[in-house]
């Protein structure tokens, strides 16, 4: 016991010896979570739009003043040159035309049909499937007021209607900073304690000192263990900020058991600090070390459901992802302090970090030899 | 005359030799090697496939009150649209909860009772759509998704009611006709891929020879700080180089990506890029003073930004301004933009001028003080 905290004591003076890495776990990650929050959002509106009426009759500008009402789209540009709608879409300054053609009036009464045409930069799907939509429901409802008008019809009777009501349970007012703040810091936490975990055995190594560490009587599991608390501890301080600016600043809801997310939360750092010890035993240099915590970590986070749902994933890249640990503990922290989660509803995660960390230890202990 | 030309020949062959020392260290690792190739290679591999933001089989709940032909044919509708996928029944308002709680579940669709029967009788009745809207970006988009898919439904009861007037909407999907997600992603991964790697690796290589104690011997040789830095950049140019025309392959046949533009511009570009990455290693490393500080500089403090700020992932124009100020400082934001400009707008140079230059700023800018701040003294 003495001896775990001797090595305990060692480490955390070696951390805060290092005044330029202060900063850099301590001020870094709060700094991160504060302004990139902010941006995490695919919520679309102010659609920069471009128009070329050819007609400027009453009906085209009164279409034109319909688009710009919606708030939706902005009308950033109004030209009668079609190449010239068609550069704002290279250069970005549009991301739809709408294209109005000559005589739009006269054919709309002459014909009582007319044609337009709306050009929209699809490089995003999505985006560009959703304003397109919201684009042809602005027209139609245009052409039913027109058509009304017109024809002096009284309103379309008949038809069968389904009204919808949606509501939004957890977050009614959908603000998407409440469910981003958590996973965020997730990526944080990470972030540190894997990179100081990974490549902290490696540089006892290739400074030298693991020489004097392996000739004193530790045990190989008390040299691990004392190794991950401190940074055990460090992480969960992190976590303890980066949630104090949630509650306060963001206003997260906090609906589950702080005491279970903290329990969740050390059995996560468990398996993710293991997993940089691990990465630290397996390699000479702590370049190599770099590298890979680097491979590892760049896959864990684009994979963890933070940027991209994992639901959206091929099946294959689903079965995957039971073997990321990051993407576990997203799902926890958001399933306890938006939803209210109890142990019951989270079980499978626990067992499955549980499984994993001792994995990640046993690796670990084994791999990691008294030699130098 | 003739005394000057030899001493640049010599500075010349020593700038060379340095080259060639470098080249060295690097080649004798295979392990670096398979570092430098296969994490880009094994990336954008996964990430290619993994991620996209398209809504498909989701898992939804119903609730359905009515259990009538007409209930079932809307839900039938929903299940086979391809987005969603029922994945249990709920008999109360009680257990919606409790589902949600679960996790999988994002949605429950309620029926009222005697759906049908309203429908046929009153040509009018109601649903519900329960979101789990903890992730407010997925549930806005399931329940715009649903509520299209209730729409249509409704078109094909009431026929194709003809209105007296039509305008027909033509629209065309510019670019991208077929609104394939990897399009939107591809460009950007690519980005990240070399931004991170390539900043990785410089940055680490001279903050080494300053922990290992190797800088003084650099120092104490005849060559000048830009010299030192050049022969540094050298061989990490010449692997990135390979690594960036390896990831666009990648790419193009893989993944389907088309280059609508100029190959050449393109390969320009990625240069250009790859020149900037490196030398914002170059200068993370005269800054930091150990291995570990330049990699948490270079990958701490790059990788998220450059993900969430870029317009990789999320739109820069939906931003709030001052953020859309911050993103300007990253280069990822304009790479990105003249990777999708040139492979899928087809543009030329006249359009990513402006973009070329502010890169073109950056680098100077990031090898101007990197020289300034390399200490030619040890502390």
């Amino acid at each position: 016991m003495k001896t775990l905290f001797f090595i305990i004591q060692k480490e955390f003076l070696q951390v805060f010896r290092n005044k330029s890495m202060l900063p850099i776990i301590f001020v870094m990650p709060i700094v991160q979570l504060v302004v990139l929050v902010h941006a995490m959002t695919f919520e679309i509106r102010n659609i920069p739009m471009t128009v070329v009426d050819h007609d400027l009759s009453g009906y085209s500008q009164r279409l034109v003043h319909k688009f710009a009402a919606t708030g939706f789209f902005i009308i950033k540009n109004a030209t009668p040159s079609t190449q010239e709608a068609n550069n704002d879409l290279m250069t970005n300054d549009a991301k739809i035309v709408l294209e109005i053609p000559a005589h739009f009036e006269r054919d709309l009464i002459r014909n009582t049909k007319a044609q337009i045409q709306l050009r929209v930069n699809a490089i995003d799907g999505v985006a560009a499937g959703l304003s397109n939509a919201y684009a042809n429901s602005i027209i139609a409802d245009f052409n039913q007021n027109i058509a009304l008008e017109w024809m002096k019809v009284a309103k379309l009777q008949g038809g069968t209607r389904i009204t919808i009501d949606e509501s939004y349970w957890y977050n009614p007012e959908l603000n998407y900073k409440t469910y981003m703040v958590p996973g965020l810091l997730v990526l944080l936490v990470t972030i540190i304690g894997m990179l100081l975990s990974g490549i902290n055995l490696v540089r006892e190594k290739e400074i030298g000192t693991m020489e004097q560490l392996n000739v004193t009587p530790i045990k190989k599991y008390q040299l691990l263990i004392g190794k991950m608390l401190p940074f055990l501890c460090i992480a969960l301080f992190v976590m303890t900020i980066g949630l104090n600016i949630g509650y306060f600043a963001f206003h997260i809801p906090f609906v589950g058991n702080l005491l279970l997310l903290y329990a969740m939360a050390i059995v996560y750092l468990v398996v993710a600090l293991g997993f940089g010890l691990l990465v630290s035993t397996l390699v000479d240099t702590q370049q190599q070390a770099m590298f890979i915590a680097f491979f590892f970590m760049m896959i864990f986070i684009m994979m963890s459901g933070l940027f991209t749902s994992i639901e959206s994933m091929p099946k294959w890249g689903q079965y995957l992802d039971r073997l990321n640990p990051v993407a576990y503990f997203v799902r926890i922290i958001r399933m306890i302090l938006l939803k209210g989660s109890g142990f019951r509803d989270i079980q499978t995660e626990f067992w499955s970090l549980v499984v994993y960390g001792i994995t990640v230890f046993t690796i670990a202990i084994a791999r990691y030899h008294k030699r130098a | 005359m003739h005394c000057v030309s030899t001493t640049n020949k010599q500075k010349m062959k020593k700038l060379l030799g340095f080259i060639r020392k470098e080249f060295y260290h690097i080649l004798r690792d295979p392990r670096t090697l398979i570092v430098v190739f296969g994490i880009p290679v094994v990336q954008i591999m996964l990430f290619g496939y993994v991620i996209t933001n398209e809504i498909k089989d989701v898992s939804i709940a119903v609730f359905d009150q009515s259990n009538d032909v007409r209930s079932h044919e809307l839900i039938n509708k929903i299940a086979s649209s391809g987005y969603f996928i029922v994945e249990e029944n709920v008999h109360s308002f009680n257990e919606i909860n409790e589902t949600f709680k679960r996790g999988k579940v994002k949605e429950v669709i309620v029926l009222e009772p005697n759906f049908g029967q309203k429908l046929e009788r009153n040509q009018k009745s109601s649903i519900r759509l329960i979101a789990d809207a903890s992730d407010p970006n997925t549930a806005n988009m399931i329940v715009n998704y649903t509520k299209g898919i209730v729409a249509t439904y409704v078109n094909t009861i009431n026929g194709n009611q003809q209105l007296p007037i039509q305008i027909e909407t033509r629209g065309r999907m510019m670019y991208n006709p077929a609104m394939k997600g990897v399009y939107m992603f591809i460009p950007g991964i690519m980005t990240l891929i070399l931004m991170l790697v390539s900043a990785m690796i410089s940055s680490i290589s001279l903050a080494r020879e300053k922990e290992i104690g190797t800088m003084e011997i650099l120092l104490s040789s005849p060559l000048n700080p830009a010299q030192i830095i050049l022969g540094k950049l050298t061989p990490y140019f010449i692997l990135s180089i390979i690594n960036a025309s390896l990831i666009i392959s990648l790419g193009i046949f893989v993944f389907g990506v088309p280059v609508v533009g100029s190959l050449v511009l393109l390969m320009a570009e990625c240069i250009l890029f790859i020149l900037v990455a490196l030398s914002l290693g170059i200068l993370i490393s005269t800054v930091a003073k150990t291995q570990q500080v330049a990699m948490f500089m270079s990958q701490f403090a790059l990788m998220l930004p450059t993900i969430i700020l870029s317009g990789f992932v999320y739109p820069i124009e939906n931003m709030p301004i001052p953020l859309q100020i911050i993103s300007n400082i990253l280069p990822a934001k304009w790479f990105i933009i003249i990777l999708k400009d040139i492979m899928l707008k087809g543009a030329g140079f006249t359009f990513i001028w402006k973009e070329t230059l502010v890169l073109v700023g950056m680098l100077l800018f990031f090898v101007l003080l990197s020289i300034k701040k390399f200490k030619i003294r040890l502390e």
